[in-house]
């Protein structure tokens, strides 16, 4: 029986979601010999030729030679997952969306001439089709191994698109913003993390990007009401996220 | 005359993607170029205006693998700005917590990465077939390094309980408690892996380098120190600018980091180790020395053993650590906004990795300077790759190829953020 292809491909990014895949100690070795692991740079010099059955894609869309590269992959792969906010919104460095590009080259390097950029830091759907999306940065290790797992037996995957709220509500985390006044992203934020800064008492940043029908206009609302100025309410939705277009949208208004 | 040229359209095993360029004229070598293609992602730009707080969880993104690193270079710098001074309890927890770092990344690289290439295979997938349990071993030493920055951190990419002034939370006792078993096993299992990556074939390589790394006191440095070389270099973290720089070359997207008026230097796992010898533990001494190293290490190929040695030496550090855990109160030291600069250097898994800020009085960051390890190292790893070339160039071209980039592997570069392939041409005329 041959097994499917599963490549990994990297676009601008930090490589921690990729990471999160060697991370899974446990299920690596098995993984190994369930697929056939065709194209992993990071992590073996055995390259195997497309097609692919399951391409893992990380990164964002920064350069016109990467613009080439996704169009390809995309040729090659049945299936195209975009793992991690930097593939699924544009990651951080979409900070640059919002900002004047020449100017940041000069902040950067002394010769901004031998730069090559594209204006905006894009999410990979936003060029090609995407089949699946995996959110967070990073991404979190059992959503990943979920993903890939459903995806081998043709089955929807179990990814839950609800909010960090009622993730806090499941453990039983006390509110930080009612029970502490702390500003928190949880009510806009899509679930997944496993509850991990209300738990130590910290409100959410928001990397798991927006959830569905997020409330941006009471939560900023909120903000307001616990003291956060114009600008510091823009910063909470301008970070991991900040191209997704409702964090986008909210902090244009804020 | 006869052209040859060698073309790899990847170097894979790194964190990253790059290109290296050799052209041989006869017995000439006149180009030896490591080029990195990473896209630029613009962090010094985009923070400017962003909170001082911030500044830890922003920078941790520029390397999902050693974002302790950045989380700690930030937050020491953060700290000098606003006049934050921490508590020793909170110095242990993120010494710890940078042992798990140190534990994580060195034994991915050396196990998964770079063990390969001693063996002829591909990967560590490869090496599970024929040695299955040497591949545990490592994985599992892996995963005792993960744990140690979810158990302190939240999480092992990325924590998030870490933050200007120490943490948001101290661990319970027993959290921290429940480690100990494993960290006992590792120190064993650490030197076991040592003293067999040590049966390796390793080639005959050295260069009289300038090594430079933090130095403490007391204490093999990671988190803590000041800036050292062996050559007689000794300054405080501040002081950097006054004794390095960077210059841009054509050729890559990162900057080169120069030492003025020096030569090239290395940073990293061989500077570290023999400048801070004495510094280690009895245990990770007598690692080094069945392993067949002295008290400096000048062969870059047998950084493969210093790494081991590291890890040996920062699982004990952890489980010292561990052992005289107590949580605490406040796990956070906090300071009204005030205009500043501050200065943090730390050892990342690759060497050091400085991080200057100004802020305003609001707190707001004005100007952000980043210095990472493998920026410093691009200058050395020509020089040590002409070197190479020099040496073996009457190997056969594959041969040639597999040992440049091994000898480009040897630093565990973090190209991180690279989009294009490495690729290496080597023109023979
Ligand atoms: S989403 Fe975050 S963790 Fe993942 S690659 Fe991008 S910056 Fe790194
Ligand atoms: S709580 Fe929010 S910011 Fe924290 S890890 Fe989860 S999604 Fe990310």
């Amino acid at each position: 029986m041959t097994r499917p292809k599963l490549a990994v491909w990297k676009f601008a990014s930090c490589d921690g979601c990729q990471l999160t895949l060697l991370d899974c100690e446990d299920e690596l070795l098995a993984l190994a010999e369930a697929v056939e692991i065709s194209q992993f740079l990071e992590a073996t010099s055995e390259i195997k030729d497309g097609p692919y059955d399951i391409s893992l894609v990380e990164g964002s869309i920064t350069t016109d030679h990467d613009l080439h590269r996704i169009r390809e992959v995309r040729a090659q792969s049945e299936v195209l997952i975009a793992i991690g906010a930097c593939a699924t919104a544009g990651g951080i460095q979409a900070l640059r969306n919002f900002a004047d590009v020449d100017g940041y080259t000069n902040t950067v390097y002394a010769h901004p001439d031998y730069i090559e950029t594209l204006e905006h830091s894009h999410a990979i759907a936003d060029h090609v089709q995407v089949d699946m999306e995996l959110r967070g940065c990073p991404v979190s290790k059992s959503q990943l191994i979920e993903l890939i797992t459903a995806t081998l037996a043709a089955r929807k995957p179990h990814i839950p698109n609800v909010s960090q709220c009622v993730e806090c509500k499941r453990a039983e985390t006390a509110c930080v913003m009612v029970s502490q006044g702390i500003p928190c992203m949880g009510p806009v934020t899509q679930a997944g993390c496993g509850n991990l800064c209300p738990k130590i008492g910290r409100g959410c940043y928001g990397c798991f990007g927006p959830v569905e029908h997020a409330n941006t206009a009471a939560l900023s609302a909120e903000f307001a009401r616990l003291g956060l100025s114009e600008t510091q309410t823009r910063d909470k939705y301008r970070y991991f996220n900040a191209a997704a277009p409702a964090f986008a949208n909210a902090g244009d208004r804020a | 005359m006869t052209t040859r040229t060698l073309q790899v359209d990847a170097l894979a095993r790194v964190e990253g993607e790059g290109a290296l360029y050799v052209k041989l004229n006869g017995d000439e070598i006149e180009t030896v170029e490591f080029r990195i293609f990473e896209p630029p992602r613009f962090f010094e730009a985009f923070m400017r205006g962003r909170d001082a707080h911030e500044a830890p969880d922003i920078t941790s993104r520029i390397c999902g693998i050693c974002p302790i690193a950045y989380v700690m270079g930030a937050s020491h710098a953060m700290e000098q700005a606003l006049c934050i001074e921490v508590t020793r309890p909170i110095r242990d927890l993120r010494r710890m917590i940078y042992c798990g770092e140190w534990i994580q990344s060195h034994v991915l690289h050396a196990a998964m990465l770079h063990a390969p290439d001693f063996l002829n295979l591909h990967d560590a997938m490869a090496i599970a077939k024929v040695e299955p349990e040497l591949v545990k071993t490592a994985l599992r030493l892996k995963k005792l390094g993960n744990t140690l920055m979810e158990v302190i951190g939240g999480r092992s990419v990325h924590p998030v309980n870490t933050r200007v002034g120490g943490f948001y939370k101290a661990p319970s006792a027993k959290a921290i408690a429940d480690l100990i078993p494993e960290l006992e096993w590792g120190v064993q299992a650490a030197g076991e892996v040592a003293r067999g990556f040590a049966k390796f074939e390793f080639p005959d390589d050295e260069d009289d380098y300038v090594f430079v790394s933090l130095k403490h006191p007391e204490l093999y440095p990671i988190d803590e120190g000041r800036i050292v070389s062996n050559t007689g270099l000794d300054i405080a973290v501040d002081e950097y600018p006054d004794h390095f720089f960077e210059t841009h070359v054509a050729r890559s997207n990162a900057l080169h980091g120069h030492m003025k008026d020096g030569p090239p230097y290395l940073t990293g796992p061989l500077a570290r180790y023999a400048n801070n010898f004495g510094q280690l533990s009895d245990t990770a001494k007598q690692t080094a020395e069945d392993c067949g190293l002295g008290p400096v290490v000048t062969n870059p190929f047998q950084s493969i053993l210093v790494r081991m040695v590291e890890v040996q030496y920062a699982i004990e550090e952890a489980l010292r650590l561990a052992r005289a855990y107590r949580p605490f109160t406040p796990a956070f030291i906090d300071a009204p906004p005030r205009a500043g600069t501050g200065h943090g250097c730390t050892e990342a898994p690759r060497g050091i990795c400085y991080h200057r800020y100004s802020i305003d009085a609001d707190a707001r960051i004005t100007d952000a300077s980043i210095v990472p390890p493998t920026s410093q190292n691009q200058p050395q790893i020509e020089v040590d790759l002409t070197r190479v070339v020099r040496r073996y160039m009457d190997l056969p071209d594959d041969d040639l190829r597999w040992r440049c980039e091994q000898t480009i592997r040897n630093y565990d570069p973090c190209i991180s953020c690279a989009t294009h392939f490495l690729k290496l041409t080597v023109e023979r005329t």
